[in-house]
């Protein structure tokens, strides 16, 4: 890739990523909503809560709450733009933890106990989805010769065809990342989470408004990781990956509305057997082949 | 070069006059002006290595009366440790000393002609070791003086023999130049004695029961390893005639077997001192036994010893047995010890098993054996002993003031102890945080055990990386969360916080000069080593990840600016009952008013000491028995 096309993805991202963003969640909700036999709301609808969100009188318990969460949105940002700058994926996942240390802070500055408890869930979510993570980059690297973005997509063959087992882990995680039940255990968009809305408790107008943003960035970015499994040298392969991102999106929701939500301890050992087995067992293959 | 035998010998100078100068007031300005002695002489010797081309240099063939005299003192060691070994009924232990003295005499007394090579090895790697000793412990040092104050102050029950305490302190600084700076493995032995005593000593400071308990268990796991030790140096002497460490790994490089033996025994030595598993639990006892200073030395200083063999050893560990045996010991214990990091709610227990953590990926790195692992490694040492030593002394300071060190206690501790939980929150950070510096070590030890495909090694960091950053985010947490609790009186002394903002400087200094770093020192360290240095992160992601540093500076900085003025108004928190207006009460159905407690996840019944250490020692002490058996089997 060269610096130009380097530039113009990271503009790209910066700009699009939170309509493109805002327009999934709102076909998940008018397709989850089917799912439940109603109408569902208008699929801009978390654009338009955003920016009424964004409009309000701030109210917060702790006024540092504010930077905490700004700083988690700009680093979210920034780890995006590295990926799509096309460097190191293994620093990308590195940072992206960082980034989500600030939430952590963000919720449990308040002292609240539903936000902090939100909050302690939210770190362990972070530490079941890790190892699966650094697994994926290490794959891509044995896959493909390369940590590098830009080299990864830029191969004969997909990156996929070698590593089923990386991909099988890295859905699983998914779901907890995107917030989907089973795996919403600290904060879901369902009406029925014994901890209010967990690590958002403490957060209105803005500072939600500034989460909900990220959220959006965060799930770009992820899809984006799904896409560098699909992409090689042959331009086809960009409208199999759009197609295989809306049909994981498409499983996610699916999940999301047929499952029961899982206490926090079984999502841990589950992503972690998982990851052990599924994404172990190719690292195994691909390192003795 | 005449400042190499005054660093090895003018600490136990002091160490001498600690012991006699019974006026605290003058002996705590003759430990000032010492440590300072030491810190200057450290540097003086690092500039003028520097100067002089910053090559390997051998110094001192003819030495026939040092020779003696460390022969002599290592005999006085004997007695001494069998003393105190039949003085507090375990006497059992006095044979670990007993063999190992004997047979080093015999070899050195009535053993075949050796040839003889120089004493003193100077390279990066031991001037490096050089300056972690002798500034960090010359910190530690004035720290000391005045914890020990405090310490003292408060704890009037136990008897007040500092005399002795900062004598131990300064032979311990001794004996480390000289381990570092030796080149001969008799000499090596002498001075690796030397510290497994002193640390005997330290931990035994109040003679408390525990304490007494703790520091048998130090004694033993290092003369066990002090013996492998021995036993490796007489083997490897009769076999190949010399008694040269660089030697020994060379021919260990190129297979030979009389060294690869050695080289394995040493390895083992090695990991006694380095706290791997099965031998953690005397690190531990060092830090839960009342000697609170002298554990932070144990983290930041001696147990770098161990890591220190490993690297010297690690050309010869490349590809061999002993090599996948240290490796595989390294990285489980990475794995391990967060995990059970992660159920500690004590802070010093949680410093401890970090940084036998952190060890274990030290040695990890040594085991593979590659440049680049060793590249990592090294960094991994440089950042580990700054930001470790800083925490542990930020920890002790804290529990002057809070009179607690609880993680749980340390609620909103940035707005009740500022000053610090800013130091606090600096360490921490630097433990773990990307962009800075421990997670590049753990990014090139990730990158280089992929590439010498060693597929074990790979799980053990991403799985340990995840709970790594679950145990200290848990922490920095707790620091900044808002409480109800009362501000406390900060009554740090300020030689304690000198101590502490030198730290911090460095410990910034290092994360954002690190590439700077990374190209003057540590790539010429490692092609000391290897012959190579193969870049492992390009400089180009260098740059980016110190920009990226600034950045994560300014990011929070810049929005709290921006924030502060911002119209925020101020509401409770929601507490599934009326709020009684602190944050920390609500009123419930029963219409009585219930306490808040808000608190971290430890998941003790999962990740508790009891549960996981015993299984983890009995791995771990499988694969040394076995490797170490196949690697003697297989000379035999």
């Amino acid at each position: 890739m060269t610096t130009a096309v380097r530039v113009i993805f990271v503009v790209l991202y910066v700009l699009l990523a939170p309509l493109i963003g805002a327009l999934l969640a709102g076909i998940d909700r008018k397709i989850s909503a089917r799912m439940q036999r109603r109408i569902g709301p208008p699929v801009l609808q978390p654009l338009y809560d955003v920016i009424k969100l964004l409009k309000k009188q701030v109210i917060a318990v702790d006024r540092s709450q504010g930077f905490l969460i700004v700083s988690y949105m700009i680093l979210t940002v920034i780890t995006g733009c590295l990926f799509f700058a096309g460097v190191d994926v293994l620093m990308v996942f590195f940072i992206l933890g960082t980034s989500s240390v600030f939430l952590y802070l963000a919720a449990v500055v308040t002292g609240s106990a539903m936000s902090s408890m939100g909050a302690q869930r939210e770190l362990v979510q972070d530490m079941a989805i890790e190892p699966a993570l650094l697994f994926s980059a290490v794959g891509f690297y044995l896959a493909t010769g390369s940590f590098e973005v830009g080299s990864i997509i830029g191969g004969p063959v997909s990156a996929i065809v070698k590593m089923p087992g990386f991909f099988a882990a890295f859905l699983f995680v998914l779901t907890i990342k995107m917030r989907k039940s089973p795996f919403d255990t600290a904060q879901g968009t369902h009406a029925h989470q014994e901890l209010v809305k967990g690590i958002t408790t403490e957060m209105g107008a803005k500072n939600l408004a500034y989460f909900e943003i990220t959220e959006w960035y965060e799930t770009v970015l992820m899809m984006a990781v799904v896409a560098i499994y699909i992409i090689n040298s042959h331009p086809a392969s960009i409208i199999a990956a759009i197609v295989v991102i809306l049909l994981v999106y498409f499983l996610e929701i699916l999940i999301d509305n047929t499952c029961a939500r899982l206490k926090w301890k079984d999502m841990l050992v589950l992503s972690w057997t998982v990851t052990l087995i599924s994404a172990g067992v190719n690292l195994i293959l691909l390192m003795v082949i | 070069m005449g400042v190499i035998p005054f660093l090895i010998c003018f600490p136990f100078v002091a160490a001498v006059l600690m012991f006699c100068i019974r006026v605290n007031r003058i002996r705590n300005a003759v430990a000032y002006v010492s440590a300072a002695v030491i810190m200057a002489a450290t540097v003086y010797l690092c500039v003028q290595w520097l100067i002089g081309g910053a090559g390997k240099i051998r110094l001192y063939y003819h030495t026939e009366a040092a020779d003696r005299i460390i022969l002599a003192a290592e005999l006085i060691l004997m007695c001494v440790v069998t003393w105190l070994c039949f003085k507090y009924r375990r006497w059992y232990i006095s044979f670990l000393s007993i063999v190992p003295t004997l047979g080093i005499a015999w070899l050195e007394l009535f053993g075949p002609e050796m040839t003889e090579y120089n004493r003193i090895y100077l390279d990066h790697l031991s001037v490096l070791m050089c300056l972690i000793v002798g500034i960090i412990g010359s910190l530690i040092v004035i720290y000391a003086v005045g914890y020990m104050h405090g310490y003292h102050h408060y704890h009037t029950d136990i008897p007040d023999r500092r005399y002795y305490f900062f004598m131990v302190l300064f032979l311990f600084l001794g004996a480390m130049f000289g381990f570092v700076l030796s080149a001969d493995l008799l000499w090596i032995d002498f001075f690796w004695e030397v510290t497994s005593v002193c640390s005997f000593l330290l931990i035994g400071y109040t003679k408390l029961e525990e304490a007494v308990k703790n520091s048998f268990r130090a004694l033993w796991m290092n003369l066990l390893g002090g013996t492998a030790l021995a036993a490796g140096i007489i083997y490897y002497a009769l076999k190949d005639g010399n008694t040269d460490l660089q030697t020994m790994v060379w021919s260990g490089s190129m297979f030979q077997h009389a060294a690869l033996v050695a080289v394995a025994l040493t390895a083992f030595a090695a990991l006694t001192k380095a706290a791997q598993m099965p031998f953690s639990r005397w690190l531990l006892g060092a830090m839960v036994a009342p000697t609170p200073s002298s554990a932070l030395l144990h983290s930041a200083t001696m147990v770098k010893a161990g890591i220190y063999v490993l690297f010297r050893l690690s050309p010869a560990l490349r590809g061999s047995l002993a090599g996948s045996m240290v490796s595989f010991v390294g990285g489980f214990t990475f794995l391990a010890a967060s995990f059970i990091a992660i159920a500690q709610s004590d802070a010093k227990k949680v410093l401890a098993m970090s940084t036998i953590s952190n060890l274990g990926l030290m040695t990890a790195c040594a085991g593979v054996g590659r440049p680049e692992t060793i590249w990592a490694g090294v960094f991994l040492m440089i950042f580990h002993a700054i930001s470790k030593s800083l925490l542990f002394q930020d920890v002790g300071a804290t529990e002057n003031s809070l009179h607690s060190r609880d993680v749980e206690e340390m609620q909103g501790l940035l707005y009740r102890l500022p000053r610090l939980a800013i130091i606090m929150f600096i360490g921490i950070c630097g433990m773990y945080l990307a962009p800075f510096g421990m997670l590049i070590s753990k990014w090139a030890a990730l990158k280089a055990s992929v590439d010498s495909r060693n597929i074990i090694l790979v799980f053990f960091i991403c799985f340990g990386s995840a709970t790594t950053t679950f145990y200290w985010t848990k922490w920095l947490g707790k620091l900044i969360a808002r409480s109800s609790k009362p501000v406390v009186k900060d009554i740090t002394k300020t030689n304690e916080m000198i101590s502490l903002g030198v730290h911090t400087v460095l410990m910034i200094a290092v994360c954002a000069l690190f590439p700077l770093l990374s190209k003057i020192y540590v790539d010429p360290l490692v092609s000391d080593m290897f012959g190579e240095a193969r870049e492992v992160i390009p400089t180009g992601v260098l740059y980016l990840l110190v920009l990226l540093i600034l950045f994560f500076f300014a990011v929070p900085v810049l929005a709290y600016v921006r924030n502060k003025h911002m119209a925020v108004n101020r509401k409770l928190s929601y507490l599934s009952g009326i709020n009684t207006g602190n944050n920390d009460a609500f009123v419930s159905a029963y219409g009585d008013e219930k306490k808040l407690v808000v608190s971290n996840l430890y998941l003790t019944k999962a990740f508790g000491v009891r549960r996981l250490m015993v299984p983890c020692e009995a791995i771990t002490s499988a694969v040394i028995i076995v490797t170490v058996a196949m690697t003697i089997g297989g000379a035999l």
